[in-house]
């Protein structure tokens, strides 16, 4: 089609313009897209969460414990298959800087809930549940300090005080993606009987309780049958969905993601603009053009199919090249950030945004030169080229 | 004397569209850049004005934050009486044994979130001017009655001057609304500390709060309260404790803006760029006239190096006005240090306006020195041939 | 005032370079122009006869030979001293006037006046005298825009004259206007020549204009192939 590749040729007339706008575009989309991911880093946990799972708390709030007592009475609720009884830990290796996830858990159960957690290596499974003070770690976490199977790491408590020796017996990877491959893991019973011998008061004291239950559909249910056996005690229960818990956690940081979301939207209209302007400027410079096209007969549509065109071929080259670069960029984001996000993964709907961002702003851009185009008296045009 | 600067302006008025579109760029760049900092500076002055100069803070050792602390009765008693510390009118020390928890409670939205819950003592509201009862009255001591601060009331479900909740087995009335300005309280609760203990079943204290005689008498209440091995206890300035607590977040939102605001100018500044490349291709006869007039390459540069930097403050005096409406919001999230809920607000200072600008010019300069040096790169006759 | 010619042009060459091969515009062009002289040059399209304009005013440079304007070889000087001499002695006149659009008829004949170290006052002044000479002074706050082509060239001669240069250059001053307005063009500088005494140098393909001028050389293939003194009008 003549028209098509005269719009393609219109828009690379002006080489630096278009390369300038191109670029612009492309930067655009790149942060565009590495936000969303940001986003979606902040929903991870959510997203890794299993339907056939339930947290069980302190009702007050997470700072508050639960007698060990309760793992069997949740167990022997109707419909639930496994319970886990963890404790946040927040040790802290070496340095604040040097953040990770680290869980007192209690974990054959651990493993029987999460399926999603794999030690491939069985003589490392058996020897991790053989050590008291064995841990089991992450491929990732692991990486990024250089841990092996065999390593002494010395953790130092912020809740429980004290400096915390183990030994690393095994690691672990993620069956799916999506799941933190950067937690560290430790026996239970290591936390409680050294509590029991020096804070025999904090002994016995339960963070959370994961429940493998049979029945996803039944989750509601069963959630309020837990609760119900801790009614009027003195310490009631709150039980809910991984996801639901997951969820708690990210909406503390609600009016962060909302910031980052609409800041996500405000670099597309920057770039509109910029695109814009490079639309409105074409179509000036090209107004004496347009006339001659219209005396040739051609209507008002077809300049603005003409100058949509145009606009299109820039923002598209943009968006392709900006989407060239959310891969490799997000790669690097997540490996520098790797603390604060510990799964950084750019999604299909993430590309499926930015290139629907990125033909937007081509329409969009279009819109003002096609008015400006169809407007245009012929007379007066054909005069501004002479 | 070099070409005036009405040229360069009168320039920008000509290409109305172009300039608005460029400059509506920028702006939107500094207006991010701006609310950052705002936000930063928001909090930061929220939790420095929480601290009172000459208080002192008594934590557990190596605990963070005083959700973490406990200090059990014993301790918190000598980390009460102290010859560093003032006494009150009364004759009383200035010394409040506080109990510190987070609570879920129901934000308005339907989010959940951790509200924090003082237990507080008799002294503790002299030892907090900040704080002013604004509607209802105080708790009785000794009584299941609670205050809640104002951003608290603002942004959470059932809490309503009158109305009950329900924790620890107990019933709590909400019988006054507390405001304590820009500063961390107002997202609290206020309540009887030892009533609290017992809901919580808890035997500890969180940590003393305690006002000095004067503030040289720090070091050698910090020395004495550390050197206990018995207390294993840590003294820290209230206002230092509160500026370590929003270290993280601050920085967060910090590096979250510079790098987001980083990215954003290069689109800015591109897009500064092409319209001052096409404004140097549309006046090229001008610049050749210009030229053979007399006027030098510098005086070339320095106009369109105008031009653009016109067109950077454009845009950021856009921008910043734009921000500067952010001012009549409050920025509610969880501080990921105490894990508990804290507003504070977009605070504009004349430096961050400053910086503002500044950034714009510069995003105004980097874009437009290239097409300047065209500019003034050009051979004035084949300059003058193109007109 | 010195006696002799006010412009020496001594064995001047000039060649552009396209597609790889250099092409003779100039060459061992010499002559002199005498102090008050009005200059027309002729010659057909691409004989050179701009190009030898831009050389003599200081905005083209030349492959070799001398220019020596009251006894300065031009072609020695570097960038900022051209730029400064053609300030202070070369006023021009160009064939689509030139002006700045986003400044007024007064402004843009202040503007040459900013390269002085006149007050803002003076400048003021000295444009307002220079408008009020082309007799227009009812339009100082126009546009060029709003300006008709010969009001623009007048505006543009105020322009030339405001910093009292001792040579004018036009290149074409009236090939952009209809007969009425050039005719007043060429009269206006004629006066400036007469009662300014001005140096006028001036290309043109009109043959009226030439009438205008004293002294006529005509330019053909790089070469001056003759000079003869025009018995005016």
């Amino acid at each position: 089609m003549l028209l098509i590749r005269l719009a393609v040729k219109n828009a690379f007339r002006h080489r630096l313009r278009s390369v300038l706008t191109i670029l612009g575009v492309a930067v655009a989309i790149l942060a565009f897209g590495l936000l969303r991911t940001v986003v979606d880093a902040w929903y991870s946990g959510v997203e890794a969460s299993a339907a056939d799972r339930l947290v069980t708390r302190n009702a007050i709030s997470l700072t508050f414990s639960l007698p060990l007592a309760y793992r069997e009475k949740i167990r022997a609720v109707p419909g639930v298959t496994e319970v886990s009884q963890g404790n946040w830990f927040g040790g802290i290796y070496v340095d604040e800087k040097n953040f990770f996830a680290n869980f007192a858990y209690d974990i054959p159960s651990l493993l029987a809930i999460y399926p999603e957690i794999s030690v491939k290596d069985k003589d490392q499974l058996s020897s991790l549940l053989r050590d008291r003070k064995g841990a089991l770690v992450g491929e990732k976490l692991a990486k990024r300090f250089g841990w092996k199977v065999g390593d002494q790491v010395t953790l130092r408590g912020t809740i429980f005080i004290g400096d915390w020796d183990f030994t690393i017996r095994a690691l672990y990877k993620a069956t799916r993606a999506g799941i933190d491959e950067s937690q560290f893991f430790f026996h239970w019973t290591y936390l409680d009987e050294t509590l029991r011998a020096t804070m025999p008061t904090r002994a016995g004291q339960v963070g959370f309780y994961m429940v493998g239950i049979d029945d996803p559909s039944r989750s509601a249910d069963i959630s309020r049958a837990i609760d119900a056996q801790f009614a009027n005690s003195l310490a009631e229960t709150l039980t809910e969905t991984e996801k639901a818990f997951q969820m708690g956690f990210v909406s503390m940081s609600s009016a962060i993601i909302l910031a980052i979301k609409l800041v996500s939207f405000v670099v597309v209209l920057i770039i509109l603009a910029v695109s814009a302007n490079t639309m409105a400027m074409s179509a000036r410079e090209r107004s004496g053009e347009y006339a001659v096209l219209k005396t040739l007969g051609f209507g008002s549509s077809t300049l603005a199919l003409l100058i949509a065109g145009e606009a299109l071929a820039l923002s598209v080259t943009g968006a392709c090249l900006g989407l060239a670069l959310v891969l490799p960029c997000a790669k690097a984001v997540g490996s520098f950030m790797t603390d604060f996000f510990p799964v950084f993964l750019v999604s299909d709907q993430t590309i499926t945004l930015s290139l629907a961002a990125g033909v937007a702003v081509g329409l969009l851009s279009a819109a003002y030169p096609a008015l400006y185009a169809a407007r245009v008296g012929i007379a007066q045009a054909l005069r501004k080229v002479g | 004397m070099a070409i005036p600067l009405s040229y360069s302006w009168r320039n920008l008025l000509t290409r109305r569209v172009t300039t608005v579109l460029t400059a509506g760029g920028m702006a939107l760049v500094v207006f991010v850049f701006t609310a950052t900092l705002m936000l930063a500076e928001g909090l930061r002055q929220t939790l420095v004005s929480t601290g009172s100069p000459d208080n002192v803070v008594v934590l557990r050792k190596s605990s963070e934050t005083e959700v973490q602390s406990t200090l059990d009765r014993q301790v918190s008693n000598i980390a009460a009486t102290q010859p560093e510390l003032a006494t009150d009118s009364q004759g009383r020390t200035m010394a409040a044994r506080e109990v510190v928890v987070l609570f879920v409670l129901p934000k308005r939205t339907g989010e959940k979130s951790n509200v924090v819950i003082r237990g507080v003592g008799e002294t503790s509201l002299e030892l907090r001017p900040q704080v002013r009862l604004i509607e209802g009255r105080m708790p009785a001591p000794g009584s299941t009655e609670i205050m809640v601060g104002q951003s608290v009331l603002t942004k959470f479900a059932g809490v309503g001057l009158g109305q009950t909740m329900r924790f620890g087995q107990r019933l709590w009335t909400v019988v006054g609304v507390f405001d304590a300005g820009r500063t961390g309280f107002s997202s609290e609760i206020w309540g009887d500390a030892e009533q609290l203990m017992q809901a919580f079943r808890r035997q500890a204290f969180s940590v003393v709060v305690a006002k000095l005689r004067d503030p040289d008498g720090f070091e050698p209440y910090k020395a004495r309260i550390e050197g206990d091995p018995r207390l294993q206890a840590e003294v820290k300035r209230e206002r230092q404790y509160y500026e370590d607590q929003s270290k993280a977040l601050s920085r967060f939102l910090k590096v979250l803006g510079v790098s987001l605001t980083g990215i954003f100018s290069v689109g800015a500044m591109l897009g500064a760029s092409i319209t001052m490349y096409s404004s140097v291709a549309t006046r090229t006869a001008e610049i050749g006239t210009l030229r053979a007039l007399g006027f030098r390459r510098r005086d070339i540069l320095l106009a369109f190096l105008a031009e653009a930097l016109l067109l950077g403050a454009l845009g950021g005096a856009a921008g910043v006005a734009a921000s500067s409406l952010l001012g009549f919001l409050t920025f509610s999230t969880t501080n990921f240090q105490t894990f508990s809920e804290l507003a504070f607000g977009f605070t504009l200072t004349g430096e961050i306006a400053a910086t503002s600008v500044g950034f714009a010019l510069f995003m105004g300069v980097v874009g437009g020195f290239l097409p300047a040096l065209r500019a003034s790169r050009l051979v004035i006759v084949e300059a003058l041939r193109s007109g | 005032m010195s006696s002799g010619p006010l412009i020496e042009i001594r064995r001047l060459y000039k060649s552009y370079t396209r597609g790889g091969q250099a092409i003779p515009v100039l060459t061992d062009v010499s002559f002199e122009i005498g102090r008050g002289e009005f200059l027309a040059l002729m010659g057909p399209s691409g004989s050179g006869k701009s190009t030898l304009l831009n050389c003599l005013a200081g905005i083209d440079r030349v492959d070799s030979g001398e220019i020596v304007v009251n006894g300065q070889d031009i072609t020695l000087l570097d960038e900022t001293d051209l730029a400064r001499w053609r300030s202070r002695s070369v006023g021009f006149i160009f064939q689509f006037y030139n002006l700045i659009p986003v400044l007024t008829a007064l402004e843009n004949v202040e503007l040459p006046l900013l390269l002085t170290g006149l007050t803002r006052r003076e400048r003021r002044e000295h444009a307002a005298a220079a408008l009020a000479a082309v007799g227009l002074s009812d339009r100082s706050d126009h546009y060029p825009a709003q300006l008709s082509g010969g009001q623009q060239q007048r505006v543009a001669i105020a322009r030339a004259v405001v910093t009292d240069p001792d040579i004018l250059v036009a290149d074409e001053p009236t090939g952009d206007l209809d007969r009425t307005s050039a005719e007043e063009i060429l009269t206006l500088m004629n006066r400036l020549n007469q009662e300014l005494e001005k140096t006028i140098i001036m290309v043109t393909h009109d043959p009226r204009a030439a009438q205008e001028a004293h002294v006529l050389r005509h330019l053909d293939k790089g070469e001056l192939s003759r000079a003869a003194d025009t018995p005016g009008r």
